[in-house]
């Protein structure tokens, strides 16, 4: 049963990490909201799961159980709210733009930083 | 068992902090807002496992729901205020 817990411990503290390189290096809001909307929550899901199992039959692994399901409904939940309102007000999404030869062009590279009027 | 909970949390404590340069640096406020949700996650795992720690488990993981129903309500509030579509001037 040890065994279990520390590999699924593991594994939540693998794709936590994982998560907040992708919020760190990813060039774009957009790219950054798929780092933090699932394998964040993938992470938390192992995490509590791990935990749960460690504490055995109780109350308070019912109320961890009950965090893990909450993060998996309310988690992607809240980073789609967040993306939908950066897409309503005009935040454009990251490309790499080409030049006309075909290279691409490093002025461009953080295009999708700066917000932009819509209409 | 008790010092790989302690090593976990030492770990997830420096990832949290790690995090919290997008919330200082980001370049739209929704970088930040988004940083500052993935901070209160982490925060509510660190919750749970400092329970863990302590031995006090029935404490601290209501301390965690209250932690991520706020969590939730405090993104979606955001989205909501910052969902506006721009006028022309």
């Amino acid at each position: 049963m040890l065994v279990l817990v520390i590999a699924l411990m593991l594994g939540g503290a693998f794709f936590l990490t994982v998560s907040a390189i992708g919020l760190l290096r990813l060039p774009d809001f957009y790219a950054r909201t798929h780092a933090v909307g699932k394998s964040e929550t993938l992470g938390t899901i192992l995490l509590l799961s791990g935990l749960a199992v460690y504490n055995g039959w109780e109350l308070s692994t019912l109320k961890i159980l009950f965090i893990s399901g909450f993060v998996l409904i309310a988690n992607p939940t809240a980073t789609h709210a967040i993306s939908r309102a950066a897409f309503r007000s005009g935040l454009q999404p990251w490309t790499r733009k080409k030049k006309n030869n075909g290279e691409v062009n490093k002025s461009d590279k953080q295009h999708g930083a700066k917000l932009e009027r819509k209409g | 068992m008790s010092s790989f909970l302690l090593g976990i949390t030492i770990f997830i404590a420096i990832v949290t902090a790690a995090c919290l340069y997008r919330i200082a640096v980001g370049k739209t406020i929704f970088d930040r807002i988004i940083g500052a949700g993935l901070v209160g996650t982490n925060g509510f795992i660190l919750l749970t496992l400092i329970g863990f720690i302590f031995g006090r488990i029935d404490m601290f993981v209501d301390i965690a729901i209250a932690y991520a129903l706020l969590n939730f309500v405090i993104i979606i509030v955001l989205g909501k205020y910052f969902d506006r579509v721009r006028e022309k001037p």
